[in-house]
């Protein structure tokens, strides 16, 4: 029988607030000088766990949390990250840009600061949710997923095809990026806490409810429907949000970008990190991009002593990454976490246990 | 007395099968009435169409004297009715204060926004639901299992506790379907005292379908027999016992067994 893992010794509440406070001030200090001296590629590789992050959570909050199969997050992100390009773009350089098609007179002569822009994306991103959703939002289990994994791919044709806003499959350059931290990290942190007490709060009650028994859920006065679109809108926004910081980060969108292939990125870091787990997809959210990066390596040709390595080229990544992604749903269905969350009370059990395993090992040693 | 809930002429086919047919039955206020009948009778159908899963092929159905034939399952809850399973449907994963969190949170006052974000007429407003489940559980005698999963207690506690999130709900009909299905006599008896402290202690119109005799003649005020989806009978626990055509259809075969 299950059972949770019970934590029976609960911190005060003082010392919890004081080490919540010291791990802030931690982390503000590391991006302080993460900011400073780490070298650009590194800075890049952190700024783009926070943005996996972001997306993580964004799936995590349908698929894990609300228990519906949804693959649409690359058509979310797309949205964010087109409105950040097409507003953020400098006035003068659209023309060389848009050198196929001028931009639209609608939109060629506006401007946005950056946040706007960004808070642009996530809302349109919403609004697509909203309106994919009534109708998308009634089917269950497979079929959401492919009408949703239909609605992303949709959105990548579309905006292949409106030259003259998106550029088409030129895609948009010279974007004003944001190479510090502070934006990446500061938003992440922003999501990551509004998760979380989104999640604490009676909606977040509510969408576990309609994961663990939609039928159950209804009769307890729960409209699925309502609830279900919530979900989804909350969720598009995020991911509006992710894209719009990936624009950002990358200074250039096209649509090849999005492929519906960007989704299992996200599908890896959700099922990796435990579905309903927010400290589990940020733990993921690293693990997976930091590997993504680090197994670089085996994309590149490969020769030990003169002889080519065949196996060794464009590709192995993924099929490591997709190994890894059966290892997981094979031996090690919940992920790290499953639907638990890190709390000060785990870490200080697991710091515990752990010197207590190494001091009996020197009480060994000594009596031998 | 008044009619808390009143079916008319309720008809309910799938396809060419008459589940229900022309069913007229009337629930008083304060009373537990309880729906008999052998298996497939169609009891469970009679609920779900009281319920709102599905939708009557004809007939209506009056709660307080209003319509509420074809009305979404969730907006039924809402007005006032509540059920439990034949199976048991909890939120399995969830921790027994959770199940009883998310029946109240029908009655939320407060927004989307406010009720995420913590803010402090929200977070007064979970304060205060919080405190009413706990009330509940103490009074149902789960406030102990309280941290505990719902998938991790006995089967007979988890019965209870469906029933407590029922009542989370707070509900003006109580609707059980089966509630002593699977349980032992010891269960059984437990089960019937459940009932009848719910019923005073929340002063609770009850509806329920169920097998156990012995329960159902010991609780009902009103007994209502289905067989093939007709209504055989109807009376108080003994005129049921004396119907002929129940003892046929019913009691008869439980006696043998």
């Amino acid at each position: 029988m299950k059972k949770r893992v019970k934590t029976k010794t609960q911190l005060p509440l003082k010392n919890r607030w004081l080490l919540n406070i010291g791990a802030i001030v931690f982390l503000i200090a590391f991006i302080f000088i993460a900011n400073q001296f780490l070298d650009s590629y590194i800075r890049r590789i952190l700024n783009l766990c926070a943005i996996y992050t972001i997306l993580g959570l964004s799936m995590n909050l349908i698929n894990g949390f609300t228990g519906l199969f949804s693959l649409g997050q690359a058509g979310f992100m797309a949205i964010g990250a087109y409105a950040v390009a097409i507003f953020t773009v400098p006035l003068e350089a659209r023309a060389t840009i848009f050198y196929l098609e001028p931009m639209h007179p609608a939109i060629s002569h506006i401007r946005l600061p950056f946040v706007v822009a960004l808070l642009l994306g996530g809302l349109l991103a919403a609004l697509a949710a909203f309106l994919i959703g009534a109708p998308v939002l009634r089917l269950r289990g497979d079929y959401l997923a492919i009408a949703t994994l239909g609605f992303s791919e949709i959105i990548r044709i579309v905006f292949t095809n409106i030259q003259n806003i998106t550029n088409g499959a030129l895609g948009i350059k010279n974007i004003p990026t944001i190479s510090n931290l502070w934006w990446t990290w500061g938003i992440a942190l922003i999501v990551i806490s509004s998760m979380v007490l989104l999640i604490r709060s009676s909606y977040g009650r509510a969408f576990k409810a309609i994961r663990e028994d939609e039928i159950a859920a209804e009769a307890m006065g729960i409209g699925l429907f309502k609830h279900k679109v919530i979900a989804f809108m909350i969720s598009a926004f995020m991911a509006g949000i992710g894209g719009g910081l990936f624009a950002a980060l990358l200074g250039t969108v096209d649509p090849k970008q999005f492929y519906f292939t960007l989704t299992y990125n996200f599908l890896l870091i959700i099922v990796l990190g435990g579905m309903g787990s927010i400290s589990g997809t940020i733990m993921s959210a690293f693990i997976v991009t930091i590997g993504l990066e680090w197994l670089r390596f085996l994309d590149e040709p490969l020769s030990i002593a003169g002889i080519s390595i065949p196996l060794f080229r464009p590709g192995l990544r993924m099929v490591v990454f997709s190994l890894l992604l059966m290892g997981v749903v094979l031996f090690y269905r919940k992920g790290l976490m499953g639907q638990t969350e890190l709390s000060w009370e785990r870490i200080i059990g697991f710091f515990k246990k752990f010197g207590k395993k190494e001091g009996s090992q020197v009480g060994g040693d000594l009596s031998e | 007395m008044s009619n808390v809930l009143q079916l008319d002429n309720i008809v309910m086919r799938f396809g060419g099968v008459t589940a229900v047919n022309d069913l007229t039955l009337h629930v008083n206020k304060g009373q537990i009435v309880a729906l008999i009948g052998p298996n497939g009778a169609g009891k469970t159908t009679a609920f779900n169409v009281v319920t709102g899963v599905y939708t009557p092929t004809s007939g209506k159905i009056l709660f307080n004297g209003k319509d509420i034939t074809a009305l979404k399952p969730h907006k039924i809850t809402q007005l006032g009715i509540a059920r439990t399973f034949q199976n048991i449907r909890l939120f399995k994963e969830l921790t027994v204060m959770e199940n009883v969190l998310i029946a109240k949170h029908l009655h939320l006052k407060h927004g989307l926004f406010s009720t995420a974000l913590h803010l402090p007429w929200a977070r007064k407003e979970e304060k205060e639901m919080r405190i009413e489940c706990e009330e509940l559980l103490a009074k149902v005698g789960l406030i102990d299992l309280k941290e505990e999963v719902a998938s991790s207690l006995p089967y007979g506690q988890q019965r209870h506790l469906e029933i407590a999130r029922a009542l989370a709900t707070n509900p003006k009909l109580l609707l059980l379907d089966e509630p002593a299905a699977g349980m032992n006599p010891q269960e059984t008896s437990e089960l019937t005292h459940f009932i009848k402290n719910i019923k005073n202690e929340f002063d609770m119109t009850v509806f329920m379908i169920e097998h156990h005799m012995d329960l159902v003649m010991e609780i009902s005020d009103a007994i209502y027999v289905l067989d093939f989806g007709e209504l055989i009978a109807q009376g108080t626990p003994d005129q049921i016992q004396q119907n002929e055509k129940v003892i046929a259809a019913y009691l008869g075969v439980e006696e043998d067994a």
